[in-house]
């Protein structure tokens, strides 16, 4: 019999010490976890793309959407310009004139929304740009889904309201200084 | 017939006497102790990682909006580590042949995901869901720090349940406004509790069941 065996009491504490080496079963269960690793899958990756040739729930919706613009409301271009100033401004800046921060740090410059043509340019044009990308410009359909590319849209078109705007004409119109 | 006991066997009764009630305390004691130590909440621990991602680079220094990368944090229950693709998105044009994003480039052409080291790691009972949180007015800087100063990430909370429960009971300590969620400078007004009472209210947020057992665990 070691000494240990002899005493109890010590067996029990020898037991206690040994407690917080137990590990929990439940902290890490074995199910598939959001960005985690799933062995047995491509990539060895619980999150899966589609399929090929699949369209996810919600995307014939989206597409619709492409082709509907909604009506600009004031919510519609707030919700642009937080959407904007979050996705769009570190390259194309929070004025629209193409001096982000990420064209500082030396990211082929963007040209600026305030440009003839862009101003000419029609809606569908910034849609599509948003969706597919433009030159150096990857595309965002990802992080941005369709409804909130038109509310971009709209704010790009009040940025090139508001930075074109001709103050004098304003004030001899009698609209807002 | 000899003793049995020895006058020794005084001094061992003793002693195991006293351990009996000295030793578990002293095992609960470092229990506790250990179990709010850095060693086991991996408090302000860096962790290795693929690349040395710095959040103070592109969140302090450049500007970057949380959402940019983690675009899922306002819709769905995780955050969302951002596809390669999306350090693609200015990495294929600054950088392009760093050794340090060599990771990042080999990820993108094996189309394979980088293996990140996780930093936040809750236990698997704990449904916790960043959409609920962003929507009444948590920001990230209330549990995750001051991300936009780390140079590597790290927890600046310990995220155990004591920790999470100490809002979840008075929530009015933290709430901040909307708009200012994702803010990285935001810090509580020196009328702090007016306000987040205020906003307990306008959120709706009913702080009575916001302790319940099944808030956070199924």
């Amino acid at each position: 019999m070691t000494p240990l065996l002899r005493f109890p009491p010590a067996l029990a504490c020898a037991a206690l010490v040994c407690l917080p080496g137990c590990r929990q079963e439940m902290d890490v269960q074995p199910k598939l976890l959001p960005n985690g690793p799933a062995s047995g899958f491509p990539q060895n990756a619980a999150n899966r793309s589609l399929p090929a040739g699949t369209i996810a729930r919600g995307d014939v919706v989206a597409d619709d959407l492409a082709h509907a613009p909604p009506p600009v409301t004031l919510a519609l271009v707030e919700r642009g310009r937080q959407r904007f100033d979050v996705f769009c401004a570190p390259c194309h800046g929070r004025a629209g004139d193409g001096e982000g921060m990420i064209v500082e740090r030396g990211f082929p410059k963007p040209p600026s929304y305030l440009e003839t043509r862009l101003v000419a340019a029609p809606a569908d044009h910034f849609f599509d740009v948003i969706t597919y990308g433009y030159g150096a410009m990857y595309s965002y359909a990802a992080r941005v889904p369709a409804a909130d590319r038109w509310a971009i849209i709209a704010y790009v078109r009040a940025l090139q309201v508001s930075q074109r705007a001709d103050l004098a004409a304003k004030v001899t119109a009698g609209g807002p200084p | 017939m000899p003793q049995v006991f020895k006058p020794k066997a005084n001094t061992l009764s003793w002693l195991i006497m006293a351990g009996i009630v000295v030793v578990p305390l002293a095992v609960a004691l470092f229990g506790i102790v250990y179990e709010h130590s850095a060693n086991a909440t991996r408090v302000d621990l860096v962790r290795d990682q693929p690349v040395p991602f710095s959040h103070k680079h592109h969140v302090g220094d450049g500007g970057i909006d949380c959402r940019y990368c983690h675009s899922s944090v306002e819709t769905s229950a995780v955050a969302g580590v951002p596809p390669t693709e999306t350090c693609m998105t200015c990495h294929s044009e600054l950088w392009t042949s760093a050794a340090m994003l060599a990771p990042v480039r080999r990820s993108l052409s094996a189309n394979a995901p980088i293996r990140w080291t996780r930093v936040h790691d809750l236990p698997d009972y704990v449904y916790f869901d960043h959409s609920i949180h962003i929507a009444k007015g948590v920001g990230c800087t209330t549990c995750h720090g001051e991300v936009e100063t780390m140079p590597l990430m790290r927890k600046a909370h310990t995220l155990t349940m004591g920790w999470c429960l100490d809002c979840h009971r008075a929530p009015e300590k933290y709430l901040r406004p909307l708009d200012r969620v994702f803010a990285t400078d935001w810090s509580p007004p020196p009328d702090q509790i007016t306000q987040g009472v205020r906003l307990v209210q306008a959120y709706h947020i009913e702080v009575d069941h916001l302790a319940d057992c099944s808030v956070c665990h199924r």
